[in-house]
């Protein structure tokens, strides 16, 4: 009996499906949230930038920006809060060849963690940094965080932000960072090619995303998350290699975006190494020594 | 595109076409990808997706030029394009190389 062919009703496959645990999507970040596009810009850099996704893990703390370890269908690991980075240094100095790469939000990373960002930066551990800021805390309630800005309406700041922001650039630079870059959601490509830059390099590499919380910042901020777009696309001012000082967030004077800092200096698997581990040093191990 | 006057090159140049894929079901409506379609290509539709929320629709599917870029902006992974092969139907945006460029 000859078979009859099916038609077929395939559904057509978004070009990061293989990425994604499809499972799972629709994810929970709300409609407008600029999560899922920093997600989708740092999937596409890890599929560009060529390096073996086999060895690759993605380590995130807690918040919204947390969940995308959930979502990443590779090695992942979504850690207890603010303890995003001591889980990838674990993973990284127990097994040297693996690319890590911290995605998480700035509650995570720079508040209850941000010990643990400084001196992961100050040791160079060579890992990517992706921190997207979303200004407040998202999935509490929309509380004022340590990178809400000057005067911003919050849950717990009815009337204003009292408090002077995090300049998180310079913070990344005065830790010791070897790359730093800051872009907006809106900035996809260039996004996109700082993460698959930021991948390719050895030593501590942070970016901080910046994206609209239309839910929680937004609407107590009375701003709809095409107007936060329309803020990014008209008050952005890319400027490399700019004095990370000068990089504090301020909407009505323009927020700098661009590459920051681009060094080299070794990294804390080749100090130590040298020191404890010379051995290993003359085996040649790929990615212990260069 | 408006120029103010036609490029130089314009015979050169050959403008790529895409076709649009949306995956309704994944949508939440946000609209970044109808705001930021540099040729105006998507609008939002009037029916509901599976979960409550208007997917856009493609509305001149032959203005686009597959720049990815409402693939890459879209949050839920809901939206792509793929290259559309060339059709060599005259007056047809990007078969040719004129027909793109709109003088002032």
């Amino acid at each position: 009996m000859q078979e009859i062919p099916k038609p077929s009703k395939k559904q057509p496959c978004h070009p990061l499906d293989d990425l994604i645990r499809t499972d799972r999507i629709p994810h929970i970040w709300c409609p407008g949230c600029g999560i899922g596009t920093v997600f989708s810009s740092c999937l596409a850099a890890l599929k560009g930038s060529g390096i073996n996704l086999g060895k690759t893990v993605m380590v995130s703390g807690i918040g919204c920006s947390g969940r995308a370890a959930g979502y990443v269908k590779l090695d992942s690991f979504h850690t207890t809060h603010g303890r995003a980075i001591p889980f990838a240094t674990g993973l990284k100095l127990a097994n040297p060849e693996l690319n890590i790469v911290v995605f998480s939000g700035d509650g995570d990373l720079f508040a209850i963690g941000g010990n643990h960002f400084i001196h992961a930066a100050r040791r160079n551990m060579d890992m990517t940094v992706i921190c997207v800021n979303n200004l407040n805390y998202g999935m509490t309630g929309g509380q004022v965080a340590a990178t809400t800005p000057y005067l911003a309406k919050s849950t717990t700041t009815p009337v204003g932000n009292p408090e002077t922001p995090f300049n998180l650039p310079l913070m990344a630079y005065a830790c010791g960072a070897t790359y730093v870059a800051r872009w907006t959601m809106l900035h996809t490509r260039d996004l996109t090619d700082s993460i698959t830059e930021a991948i390719g390099k050895k030593g501590f590499s942070f970016i901080e995303a910046l994206s609209p919380c239309p839910v929680n910042y937004g609407r107590r901020n009375k701003q709809k998350p095409l107007d936060m777009l329309k803020v990014y696309q008209k008050k952005a001012i890319i400027k490399n290699d700019a004095d990370p000082s000068t990089l504090d967030i301020d909407f009505e004077k323009g927020i700098i975006l661009g590459k920051f800092v681009d060094v080299d200096r070794p990294t804390f698997i080749e100090h130590y190494d040298k020191i404890y581990r010379p051995s290993r040093l003359q085996e040649n191990v790929p990615g212990l020594n260069s | 595109m408006d120029f103010w006057r036609v490029p130089l090159d314009a015979d050169t140049i050959k403008v790529s076409l895409g076709i649009v894929h949306i995956l309704e079901d994944r949508c939440k409506g946000c609209g970044y990808c109808i705001e930021y379609c540099p040729k105006q290509a998507l609008e939002l539709s009037t029916k509901f997706n599976q979960k409550g929320y208007h997917p856009p629709v493609v509305v001149k599917p032959e203005e686009c030029v597959n720049c990815h870029y409402c693939e890459i902006i879209c949050p839920e992974f809901a939206i792509f394009s793929v290259e559309s092969p060339p059709i060599t139907e005259p007056g047809r945006a990007g078969t040719h190389p004129n027909s793109a460029i709109k003088v002032k």
